[in-house]
């Protein structure tokens, strides 16, 4: 098992600069995150965006703002759990944490910092009203074994590179590949486009476009959908799954079912003091959480780690003197491995 | 026309119509305009914070005689993966508001995502 002092969740902007206040609290941190590198939506989505909005920089790209946060935590030796997904949290005897992943990886920490941002980046959902009844009962937005398909009749619906591609990679798995496309055109890859149009023509898939799929019946599982064609109307076919590929979009994930106050997909907490949420040692800091007059905006999340840590160094130092906040320009910093950064003493000589 | 403000109509979510003055000296969207006037619940627009990921903001353009900026590779994108799409869809966050956008009408896409 994993064990640390602060447990973060979420390796975007907010998560790393908690490690370099924490450190300055001589207070180690492991990180956790969905995404299989640091840096969050900034690292993954818009490395090349420019940012603003973060003081003493005019302007900085958002890949140059995870990479100079990395080497600003790098003293503190933070360690990470990248590319799984925190899943569960259980509150032990003592009022420490015990998280697991998705993959099963546990971690110990008295503190959680719930740093998650937008939240995971979960399968979009088209809007059927029955489908959450179907799902893994033949409705999956992810295929993770192919050969799950083999010999099935299975509709796939969606537009994009992920469709085309598993389109033409399921016709020499599946019985039958039907792909379902709201419109005649499809924004992939040239050449999938291509290969699709040809597996048409061969009888391997067949396509329909200008289609939604709408409705889902069976009674315990998939057995057939309805599709509304634009101009001619409905008609049900018969299928053992249907796989709607519709992209991601922002969710808050698991973190939802862990007790929190939740208030409009965001976490509540207390913005008077330190972030703490309704349960004692887990806090929220950054996009993901919400009070009167929240601001989702980076800096914001900088501050809110600064004064959490605070309240986090109180959590594992109970009987600890009360903490006297230095300025790093007077005291410098002192990493993990004993290395000291600190403004260079003028020499002073004797007259 | 007042100076640096424009005329927009908004019908929101619940089908009721609202005229609004919007500022065009502020870089503002359509989708933040919305949420200034809170017209739609906080949590179901603009959740990406207006990057064209989320297409919470998708609305219809029913003034088609004013010209709009034109789409960006990444609203077409996000356009063709959402749900309630029509011919006139446009992402709000994608609509700056202009003094040559005075009269835009607009009609807020319904919320798709599906409560668990």
């Amino acid at each position: 098992m994993i064990k640390t002092d602060i447990l973060i969740i979420g390796a975007g902007p907010v998560g790393l600069f908690t490690v370099f206040e924490a450190g300055l609290l001589k207070l180690r941190c492991h990180l956790i995150d969905a995404l299989p590198i640091p840096g969050g939506q900034l690292a993954e989505i818009y490395p090349k965006k420019p940012i603003y909005d973060i003081p003493g920089y005019p302007s900085v790209l958002a890949g140059e703002l995870i990479t100079n946060l990395e080497e600003q935590i790098a003293p503190f030796q933070p360690t990470y759990t990248l590319g799984e997904r925190a899943e569960t949290i259980k509150k032990l005897d003592d009022g420490s944490f015990v998280v697991t992943t998705n993959k099963g990886t546990e971690h110990h920490a008295p503190v959680v910092a719930i740093a998650g941002g937008l939240g995971s980046f979960e399968p979009r959902k088209p809007p059927i009203k029955e489908i959450v009844d179907y799902e893994d009962k033949g409705v999956e937005y992810i295929i993770r074994e192919p050969n799950f398909y083999k010999d099935k009749k299975i509709i796939i619906a969606g537009g994009g590179d992920s469709a085309l591609d598993w389109s033409i990679f399921l016709t020499s798995i599946a019985k039958e590949v039907t792909l379902v496309h709201r419109r005649t055109e499809f924004r992939g890859a040239l050449d999938s486009v291509e290969k699709v149009k040809e597996l048409v023509k061969k009888g391997k898939i067949n396509l329909l476009t200008e289609s939604e799929v709408v409705e889902i019946h069976g009674q315990d599982k998939v057995e057939s959908v309805t599709i509304k064609h634009t101009q001619e109307g409905n008609k049900t076919l018969e299928v053992d799954h249907f796989i709607p590929l519709f992209g991601l979009s922002p969710k808050l994930g698991p973190i939802a079912n862990w007790g929190l106050e939740i208030e409009k997909n965001a976490i509540v907490v207390d913005n008077a003091t330190d972030y703490s949420t309704n349960i004692p040692g887990i806090f929220a800091i950054g996009d993901v959480n919400t009070y009167p007059g929240k601001l989702k905006l980076i800096l914001c999340g900088f501050h809110e780690a600064t004064i959490m840590v605070q309240s986090a160094y109180k959590i594992i130092n109970p009987d600890a003197k009360k903490l006297v906040m230095k300025y790093t320009t007077v005291s410098g910093i002192t990493g993990f491995d004993g290395v000291k950064k600190e403004q260079q003493k003028a020499v002073t000589t004797k007259i | 026309m007042k100076e640096n403000t424009i005329k927009v109509t908004i019908t929101d979510r619940e089908g009721k119509t609202h005229k609004l003055d919007a500022p065009t000296d502020m870089n503002m969207n359509v989708m933040e305009l919305v949420r200034a006037y809170e017209l739609a619940p906080e949590g179901t627009i603009g959740i990406c914070g207006g990057m064209a990921m989320c297409a919470s903001c998708q609305c219809y353009v029913e003034t088609p005689e004013l010209e709009l900026p034109e789409m960006s590779m990444e609203e077409e994108d996000m356009l063709d993966q959402a749900f309630y799409v029509k011919e006139n869809s446009r992402l709000g966050c994608q609509i700056y508001l202009k003094d040559e956008l005075d009269g835009l009408k607009v009609e807020l896409a319904p919320e798709s995502e599906i409560s668990e």
